[in-house]
Parts: C-alpha cells; structure tokens; sequence
C-alpha cells in the first residue's frame, strides 16, 4: 500500500535532487550567481562562464548523476540477488575487472575513449569469468555464485597490485585516482541516459516479483515467480550497470553499499519506492559528492571516492542509529 | 475446481526412492492427510506439486495439463502451499506480507487494487491477525507467524491447498481452531488440500484420504476409514501403534 510516507520521501529526494544539482551549478573555482545561470541556460551568448557552465560544470554534473544511480540501483539489486546486506555492486568483480583493463591502459599510455574501452571490456569479461565458473555444474546456487565473485575479485585485487608497484609514479598517480573513483575526466552521452532509464523501467516493472523474492526463494516459487530467469536477468542487469558506472567514472565507492541501506532504514522497503528512490538519491549524492571533491582543496581535486565515504560514513550512522532509537 | 492426477510418480532424493509409481487422484471437496516417517518424503511430494523439485519419473496433471507446461504464475493460481519452515521474519509488516499472497493473480502494476486489498485484511482476519496489521514481522511469536503464513495462503486463494507441517508451533487449541477455520475455507471455495503432519490424530480428524508412505518408496492410498489401522501405521512408523474410540474420534498412541 502507497503510504503517505512513501510519498513524502519520494518528494523529499526529487527535491534533494535538484537542490544537489543547482549547489554543484553554484560550485567551483570561478563564481557564477543563479542569474548568470539562468541566463546562460536560456540564451546562446557566449563568455566565459556560460563556457564554464557547458563544458565543465553540467557534463560533470550529469556524469556524477548518472553514475550515482547506475551504483545505487546496481547495489540494491546485488543485495536482493545475494541475499547478503554486505553485497555492493562490485562484490562480484566486476569493478576488479574494470581496474585491471583501465591501469594496463594507463600502463600503455592510453586515456579517455581507449581508457573507457579497456575498463569496459575488463568488466565484461569479468562478469562472463564469474558466471561462467559458478554455473560450470548447471545449477547455480547463490552461494556459488558469491565465493566465485569473491575469490575472482581478490585475484584481480592481486593483479592490480601488481601493476601498482611496478609502474612509474606518474602513473601511479592516475591509476589511484581511477581505483578511488573520479568524475574529472567523466562525460556521458545518450547511451548511458537510455541505459539508466531501461533499469528504472526494468526496476519498476520487476519490483512486485523482487517483493516477494527478497522474503526467500521458495515463497517466491510458491507465489509464481520463475526464480531462475529472474535470478539471470538480476545477475546480468546488476553487472551491466556497475560495467557502465565503472566505464564512466573509475570505481566509486560505496555509493553502491549504502544508498539503497539507507533507504531502506527510512522506509522504502517496497521496490516499487526503493529503486525509483535508489536512482534520486543515489544520483544526487555523488552530485553533491563531486561539488565538494572539485572545491574542498580548490584549486586541487580530490577523488570523488573519497568524499562519498567521507560524507557517506556520518549520514549512514546517523540514519542507523535514529532508526534503532525508535 | 480444479482435479490434480498424480500418474506414476516416482521421486528419488540421493539414491533413495522416496516414492515409486505412486497413482491417485484428487477431486475438489476432497481433504487428504500425508503421513510417513521423518524423510519418509512429504515435503519433497508437496514440492515436486509446485515445480520445486524435478519429477525424475512419472507427471502430474492439473486439470489434464503437465505442470511441467504451465507457467510458474499459472501454477500458483491454482496451487498454494504453507511452507515447513513458515515465513522468515524480515522487518516488513504483517499487512505487506500477506498482500504478497495476492502476486501470482493479475494485479495492477504501481499501485494496489482495491480487491486485492480487501481479500488481503479478509485473510487476516480469519485469522484475527487485523489488530497486528502494521506490526514488523521480525516482531511476531512462532505462533503468530504461522497464522501469517496461513492467512497469506488464503489470500492467495488457491484451488489446492499444500499444507506442511500446518500445526507447527501452534498450541492444541490453534491447532483445531486454525484446522477447522481452513478446512472451512476449503469446503466453501470447492477447494481440495492436502497435509503433511506427524499427528496422526489431527490428520484421521480433519482429513476423509490418506497418502501413507512406507520404508522403500511404496505407499498405501485410500480412504482413511481404510488405510488408517494400527496395521498399517505400525508397519509405516516401524513401531507399534494402538487405537482406542473416543467418542466420534479415534486416537492413536504408540503403544
């Protein structure tokens, strides 16, 4: 039942939404007012801020929202898949995968399109290694498929090493910034827009069938959910996301793990709210995350992965323990 | 209403027949009680009945339909079952579980429709479970979760009722009000049922048919007046059971 409630929270994030949005409009090392803004939205004239604004500061924003929501539906839907509160969208290796594809890209000299590409390609790969070992003996457990994704993931995290300590420092340099997750370099295009919108459809049209598969399997089988297919189509969707969230912005971190948690705590158990609301909140968090990546130490930038567990860390404690009190 | 035709079954859990070439018929108005040692197999039959577990031999028709043709969803509409192990307690509220119940018919997409809403609190109620309606589930006894999976079950409203182990953590007088109520239910919605339980007692009361499992997959099938003697149940149970008259009833002991 829709609950005044739900509905008071689904406002609260479309409105957190777009006050992140316009607080990081406002952000950066050159000063622009919210009439500079809206002229610069409204009319074609050309200087120098309105080329701030288009180029670097609205690319940036709508990277940090799209990757923000791909990481929190992607999470969320790890968890129910899972069935682990533990479960983040990187939890398989797949975020591994990507690593080790970016850092020998770096290794070779490669960025931007050939950097995306070679992370891209490290996912996938990644995702088709985990299933394909889980699902050698025909009937893929959950548990399978979790020590599989766990132990792959520690040997990427062993080849990563790997290429940390051997490349030059300046390579270092880069090869960190991508580990931790970083929105400088991130544009996104219409793709990545159809991309997030499928799963917020996909994510709606599924939510009564994850209602009752999150309450245990054979409920489900019981209450006619075919158990297998949506298992592959959750395992599949959830990799296709993190892959494209890590393509566009490094692997930021736990965006994933505690968004779709925190909403949770404030009563958005029923995915019918909780995806839509993964993809607000978790959108407007690495918006804001960015804001203050790009100007807390301006004119340095840090990575945004660091700033999400730096903000993320207090809120999620403080969602947690008011939730206990009552 | 629907008819299940249970045609040469024949189920093996590792290596070990549970049962064999097993046949019978159930018609709706019909209750059928399942009874047979510990792993004697009822679980595993009430499953292979809902597509949890693969028929190695033999089918099950519903209506005249394979199950193994039907839709997961088509199924559920005509078969619900209460579970052995209940409902797990998560902190979602009584009233949202036993609304899932309603998942397998056609529900509108976002929002909850009104029909839906009002079989869910009917459901309830039958098993005075309204007074709790907003209560997280992790917060119920054993005994109230077990009403909650009841009423689920009955919001679902299903033409066959599986039941497992039904009075599991209830006490003897919610062990025969909930029978009674549920049994009720059946007959007014020309439903069938059957239950798998270890109280013979409970099991000659409220059921007319009797699936009887024995050691090495053979099973005795029939009407309890028939199948239910101290014969057949020392020879299920491999220890000897007596009966004495009770008034309408009869009772069972292990003598």
């Amino acid at each position: 039942m829709i609950s005044n409630k739900q509905i008071l929270l689904l406002t609260s994030l479309l409105i957190f939404s777009a006050a992140s949005i316009l607080f990081s409009l406002l952000s950066g090392s050159v000063d622009i007012t919210l009439a500079e803004i809206a002229g610069s939205i409204l009319s074609a004239e050309t200087n120098l801020n309105s080329q701030v604004l288009h180029q670097i500061r609205i690319p940036r924003i709508q990277a940090a929202f799209v990757t923000g929501g791909l990481l929190a539906l992607s999470g969320a839907i790890m968890q129910v898949l899972l069935r682990n509160p533990l479960a983040d969208p990187y939890i398989l290796g797949i975020s591994g995968g990507a690593a080790v594809g970016a850092l020998s890209a770096i290794l070779l000299g490669a960025s931007g399109f050939w950097l995306s590409n070679a992370a891209f390609a490290g996912a996938l790969f990644s995702i088709f290694l985990v299933f394909g070992i889980a699902n050698k003996f025909g009937d893929w457990s959950v548990t399978r498929l979790l020590l599989t994704g766990v132990v792959v993931s520690a040997g990427w995290g062993a080849v990563i090493n790997i290429l940390l300590t051997t490349s030059s420092t300046n390579n270092v340099q880069s090869m960190l910034f991508w580990l931790m997750g970083d929105l400088s370099q991130s544009r996104v295009n219409l793709a990545h827009y159809l991309l997030l919108i499928a799963g917020l459809a996909g994510g709606l049209l599924l939510s009564r069938s994850l209602n009752v598969f999150i309450r245990g399997e054979l409920l489900a089988v019981s209450l006619g959910v075919n158990v297998q297919a949506l298992r592959l189509l959750l395992f599949f969707s959830a990799s296709v996301f993190t892959a494209t969230a890590v393509t566009i912005a490094g692997s930021v971190g736990f965006v994933g793990l505690i968004v779709p948690h925190m909403l949770r705590l404030l009563g958005a158990r029923d995915h019918r709210f909780l995806i839509p609301s993964c993809i607000l909140l978790g959108g407007s968090f690495l918006v804001l995350a960015d804001s203050l990546a790009r100007t807390i130490v301006a004119p340095q930038q840090l990575p945004v992965g660091v700033v999400t567990a730096v903000i993320g860390v207090p809120a999620f404690i403080l969602i947690l323990r008011s939730t206990i009190r009552k | 209403m629907a008819t299940l035709h249970i045609q040469s079954l024949t189920l093996e859990v590792a290596k070990k027949t549970l049962c064999r070439d097993l046949n019978l018929q159930i018609q709706q108005n019909e209750s059928w009680c399942l009874l047979g040692r510990n792993g004697a197999g009822k679980t595993t039959l009430l499953h292979s009945l809902i597509k949890q577990r693969v028929i190695d031999e033999g089918s099950v028709l519903l209506d005249g339909t394979d199950i193994a043709d039907l839709k997961q969803r088509e199924l559920a509409r005509k078969i619900g079952i209460l579970f052995q192990q209940g409902i797990e307690a998560l902190p979602a509220t009584v009233f949202e579980t036993v609304m899932l119940g309603r998942h397998p018919h056609l529900q509108s997409l976002l929002l909850d429709n009104e029909k839906d809403i009002e079989i869910a609190e009917q459901a309830l109620a039958v098993f005075e479970l309204d007074s709790l309606k907003a209560r997280p589930v992790d917060t119920l006894s054993g005994g109230e979760l077990q009403r909650l999976a009841l009423a689920l079950l009955l919001a679902q409203a299903p033409e066959i009722f599986l039941l497992d182990e039904p009075s599991n953590h209830l006490d003897v007088a919610f062990q025969i009000k909930l029978l009674t109520v549920l049994t009720d239910k059946v007959r007014e919605a020309s439903a069938s049922l059957i239950m798998a339980t270890h109280d013979i007692n409970l099991a000659s009361r409220f059921c007319d048919n009797i699936i009887l499992l024995l050691e090495g997959g053979e099973a005795l099938v029939g009407k309890c007046s028939d199948v239910l003697t101290e014969e057949n149940l020392s020879k299920a149970y491999g220890c000897p059971i007596q009966s004495v008259h009770s008034g309408e009833h009869r009772l069972f002991y292990p003598a």
